[in-house]
């Protein structure tokens, strides 16, 4: 082994080390470790200028295809993925700034008349749904709240529903390329589209979505029917109490709309998600001018500067081989057949995003999928759909797995009901097992 | 009393501080806030008392737990923000207290009447409170004390600026060792109406 690959796999365990540790603050961590790849292994050890220029990757902003077009295959920082990002969450933002997340769940609740077993079945579709397109913390945020509050005046426990909750905004973030971090890492780097994604990743999970729902009613429906209770509709908050301007309400109402539509026909419109996440934020920041400063303000910039640190410290692992290590020790132990490599991405993707951050783990298995599939398109595709459904799904089982799970827990600890790690792996375990094992059968039939 | 008063106590386990607590709270006519605010907490938000105690003044435990956009879903974090939540209402609503432990000094920090102490013992003195409060020998009152401590100092550091007992982070530092309890309680109230009267809080 030389001397650049041990530097930056030590590298590579530190940054995971003091990411998982919260000792600091992650973009931090990630930054700095990504400026020792540069400078220590890249600069010094390496004296490789061309692979520093490679990895910062800035040039490939003002290629053609970045925005429209075949995108350009790049080795480095991602800025398709930053931009998109960047772009969703300004997007987000304008539509929580004109309340159209709490509308959105008051009026379900109220379209099945407050009743408790109806919101809980239509809360968890909602969480499926609404984390296709949008970041499943904000999701979560909102949902997870209003689920609260219906709970206090419908005299039911929030606990089963907000559990239920984010694993469906976890399952809900692997159907579509946006739903969730590791997806748009592995589109963005392997040029999947959106449709790529929803035919199949989406069409997985949406067979496991309907065993889910199933299970998590089954678990749950006694603790739900003995503790709702039905109660005077006035006291309950109009959905129209959650708008507060009703402009821009629709304003931000129809840019999600446009988002949705841009994102669904990318593969006709050859925009990329650069592009759409570009024109999505700007257009955002022009209706909610106004409001522009609290919006930005609101942007989690961390999370996108944790992305430029990680990006870095990945392709700083590339460019040493450290990633052929990984791919070598995959192939001898599957002997190169496909069957035994899909199993072994899914359940150490789901193992290991069940208790690490998925977001470092799918941006390093993406070059390792990459290497493993030497070429082949096809297998290149099932290893990619295998690695998306286990990183989504394996950070579900755990209360720290994934950030949804984060949030979702956090507000209802901060509304006086406490979830500890066996209350919330009690349901989200079996739940978690039977999601990977229903989706791995599939990805045998379909594809291998 | 017209102006309000919070006054908040770290202390070394065995050193009387709470009991300190407790009598310059009466002499002054306050309120009193201590561990027994868990119980009132559990009642108010409907929760099991077992969970609040269980996390009451720990830290929590790397790994198990993380923080996204400042929601932390570590149930000690819980525990610590229902405290300062509560002990926050109670300086809002204009009351005044005496507060044992559970980070006063941060949760109360800038708010003009507050006042912060410390209080400290020999280890003799501090052994021999142990042993004939918990009823243990001297070998289990020594690691109880070593122990607590540890454990204090560890919650305290872990969400305060200053360091656990360290002068600095204090308004006041005293040995109760050396002055007694009586003495202890005379002096800090002395201390506390003359801050009053100079009116500096």
């Amino acid at each position: 082994m030389n001397i650049a690959l041990i530097v930056a796999v030590l590298i590579f365990c530190a940054m995971f080390l003091l990411v998982v540790s919260e000792k600091f603050e992650k973009q931090h961590v990630t930054l700095a470790c990504g400026a020792l790849m540069l400078i220590v292994v890249l600069g010094i050890i390496m004296r490789d200028m061309n692979a520093i220029i490679d990895v910062l990757n800035f040039k490939s902003i003002l290629q053609g295809g970045f925005w429209i077009g075949e995108a350009p295959d790049s080795l480095g920082i991602d800025w398709a993925t930053i931009i998109f990002l960047g772009g969703m969450m300004i997007m987000v933002e304008g539509m929580s700034e004109a309340g159209f997340f709490r509308w959105l769940c008051l009026r379900l609740a109220k379209a099945v008349n407050y009743r408790t077993i109806p919101i809980f079945i239509v809360f968890m579709l909602l969480a499926a749904v609404l984390s296709m397109f949008i970041d499943s913390i904000t999701v979560i945020m909102f949902l997870a709240a209003v689920t609260v509050e219906l709970s206090k005046i419908l005299k039911f426990n929030p606990i089963p529903c907000i559990l239920s909750e984010i694993f469906c905004a976890n399952l809900g973030g692997s159907i579509t390329m946006c739903g969730d971090p590791p997806n748009i890492i592995i589109g963005s780097k392997l040029h999947y589209s959106f449709s790529d994604f929803l035919l199949n990743t989406g069409l997985i999970a949406a067979i496991c979505l309907v065993f889910v729902i199933i299970y998590f009613y089954f678990i749950y429906r006694n603790e739900l029917r003995n503790s709702g209770k039905q109660v005077d509709a006035s006291s309950i908050p109009d959905p129209s109490e959650a708008i507060k301007n009703k402009k821009d309400f629709l304003a931000n109402a129809v840019i999600f709309a446009l988002a949705i539509v841009l994102l669904t026909t990318n593969i006709m419109t050859h925009m990329s998600v650069a592009f759409i996440g570009a024109v999505i934020g700007l257009i955002t920041c022009l209706v909610n001018f106004k409001k522009i400063g609290t919006i930005l303000k609101r942007v989690d910039y961390k999370l996108l500067l944790f992305f430029v640190g990680l990006f870095i410290v990945v392709a700083g692992l590339e460019h040493t081989g450290a990633i052929n290590e990984i791919v070598e020790l995959i192939v001898q132990v599957s002997g190169g057949n496909i069957k035994m490599m899909v199993a072994i991405v899914i359940w150490v993707s789901a193992v290991a995003s069940a208790f690490i951050d998925n977001i470092p783990f799918a941006a390093t298995m993406v070059p390792i999928i990459k290497t493993l599939a030497a070429g082949d398109p096809a297998v290149q595709a099932t290893l990619a759909w295998t690695l998306s459904i286990g990183t989504d799904v394996g950070g579900a089982a755990t209360p720290i797995g994934a950030s949804a799970n984060v949030v979702g827990t956090a507000v209802a600890n901060r509304n006086g009901y406490p979830i500890g790690w066996g209350k919330y792996c009690k349901g989200a375990v079996p739940a978690t097992i039977m999601v990977v094992t229903i989706s791995m059968i599939i990805i045998f039939i379909r594809y291998c | 009393m017209k102006n309000q008063i919070l006054i908040t106590i770290g202390r070394e386990f065995g050193s009387a501080g709470h009991e300190i607590g407790e009598c310059i709270a009466k002499k002054l006519g306050i309120g009193f806030y201590d561990r027994a605010m868990l119980y009132e907490l559990a009642s108010n938000l409907k929760i099991d008392e077992d969970i609040i105690e269980k996390y009451d003044e720990r830290n929590r435990v790397p790994f198990l737990s993380r923080t996204v956009r400042n929601y932390s879903n570590s149930l000690e974090d819980m525990v610590f923000e229902f405290q300062k939540n509560y002990i926050s209402e109670k300086a809002d609503s204009g009351e005044s207290f005496v507060l044992v432990g559970r980070c006063g000094e941060l949760i109360l920090k800038d708010r003009p009447g507050h006042i912060s102490i410390f209080i400290l013992g020999n280890k003799e003195e501090k052994i021999a409170r142990i042993k004939e409060k918990y009823n243990l020998n001297t070998y289990d009152a020594y690691w109880e004390m070593v122990r607590s401590d540890r454990k204090r100092k560890i919650y305290h550091n872990s969400r305060c600026q200053g360091k656990w007992g360290d002068p600095r982070a204090y308004d006041m530092c005293i040995n109760s060792s050396s002055f007694g309890v009586d003495n202890t309680v005379d002096l800090l109230v002395y201390y506390i109406k003359a801050r009053l009267s100079n009116s500096q809080i």
